[in-house]
């Protein structure tokens, strides 16, 4: 049995005005990957050719062990898919959408769902046009949770949630790695709900992967740092820095490949290092897609 | 077993960091002591709601550093050793000298000067008690 809960290889589609070009992305089981990108990045559309709901032009899809879209039958049984544009029957009440979905998947928990439906603070008995945003993304997220899918992939899950919402999500995705043979995929906008809960990040950026890797190398790659550049502005160049922005005798460098030895190249040459910052996620995001659109460029 | 470590996203510290150093901070005040059983990793993280790797990492630092012990298939504990207490305030004086070191040179002290400032809170404290 593979060990990857999704692998994509070199999985291309053309549109009219958008192309996903060449995108590979590994997850592995038990672990939650966050797909980060700006609007129009490519990641709904990933999404979907994961899900065999769009043919790939070209690639290779596998998602637990199944190619898709051809076993994509088998490999759904263990997936829960949730996306923010899904709608339940607005006129059928919540219980009647649990009755639907426990008869269509035998893996669905009855216990699970009456647990989740507390902590959700859902009422079965609702009619689900009566249901608030929240409540209708929690209502969607408890019908794939009880079945206990090996597999959830979750399209922007707490986009238009309220704190405390986005916290009862965060949470219950959490428990659902209790199981380490259950892994998540999900997308977002959020990048302090991705910084804080995955263990593998992709960046993806105008159809490209721009990065993926594991969080904790992410963040600790990328660093900027505060130098004294003197009158005479003699930065020394390093392939590292992808970008320098210089004001009076002080610079700004981002780095994404931060070692101590950075700060003897720079002193070498005559600068001072006065701060080194860590960065956060947005700001690696904002700062690496910005140096990726840049390289293309040239 | 409920940790009660915290994590704050506005603390500049990496979450991994502060999840370390909040142990550290339990070892070294003895309310874990040696031979204590800490949560797994993917329990910490659950009940955080932090990435397993984040607390992966931090058990790893903490490992090596001598502070825990991970048995596989076990689970891990809090290392054994009478002076670890002792050590660890060591190093969290260091820590903070350094940082003091470090934001004095910003603001242009001499090393006289910082030393003088140290002095006067140490007055300022007996004073105080006085």
């Amino acid at each position: 049995m593979s060990t990857q809960a999704i692998a994509l290889n070199g999985v291309s589609k053309a549109f009219k005005f958008f192309k996903l070009d060449a995108l590979s992305l590994e997850l592995a089981q038990g672990q939650i990957m966050g797909l980060v990108g700006p609007n129009g990045a490519g990641k709904s559309t990933t999404i979907r050719i994961l899900m065999g709901m769009i043919p790939a032009d070209a690639g290779d899809v596998r998602v637990l062990g199944h190619s898709i879209p051809s076993e994509q039958a088998l490999a759904k049984r263990d997936i829960g898919f949730v996306s923010d544009d899904m709608r339940l029957f607005p006129n059928a009440t919540l219980d009647w959408h649990m009755q639907f979905v426990a008869s269509i998947y035998p893996s669905w928990d009855v216990n699970y769902a009456t647990t989740l439906l507390k902590r959700f603070n859902l009422q079965p008995a609702q009619l689900v046009k009566g249901l608030s945003h929240g409540e209708h993304t929690k209502a969607l997220l408890l019908l794939v949770l009880a079945r206990r899918p090996r597999l959830l992939v979750l399209d922007e899950p707490t986009t238009g949630l309220d704190p405390v919402a986005r916290h009862e999500v965060l949470a219950e995705l959490m428990d659902v790695l209790q199981d380490d043979n259950r892994s998540i995929l999900f997308s977002s906008h959020n990048t302090l709900d991705v910084e804080r809960i995955s263990d593998q990040i992709t960046f993806i950026d105008r159809g490209h992967v721009v990065e993926s890797r594991d969080k904790e190398t992410f963040l600790e790659r990328w660093r900027r740092l505060q130098i004294q550049v003197g009158t005479r502005n003699n930065l020394p160049q390093v392939p590292s820095v992808v970008d320098v922005s210089t004001s009076g005798q002080l610079a700004t460098v981002t780095t994404n490949h931060y070692t101590p030895e950075l700060h003897r190249v720079f002193e070498r040459a005559g600068a001072v290092v006065h701060e080194v910052q860590r960065m956060t996620l947005e700001e690696i995001f904002v700062a690496n897609v910005m140096s990726s659109r840049r390289e293309r460029m040239q | 077993m409920h940790s009660g470590l915290t994590i704050s996203q506005a603390d500049p510290r990496p979450m991994y960091l502060q999840i370390k150093e909040q142990i550290r901070h339990r070892v070294a005040l003895g309310d874990w002591p040696a031979g204590r059983e800490i949560p797994s990793i993917r329990q910490l993280a659950i009940e955080l709601r932090v990435s397993v790797i984040t607390v992966k990492r931090a058990y790893l630092e903490l490992e090596r550093e001598g502070v825990i012990v991970t048995q596989h298939g076990k689970g891990s504990c809090v290392a054994d050793g009478l002076d670890l207490s002792l050590d660890l305030q060591e190093r969290e004086l260091e820590e903070h000298l350094a940082a003091a070191v470090r934001i004095a040179r910003l603001l242009g002290l001499s090393d006289e000067e910082l030393a003088a400032r140290l002095r006067q809170i140490e007055r300022e404290k007996v004073k105080k008690k006085a």
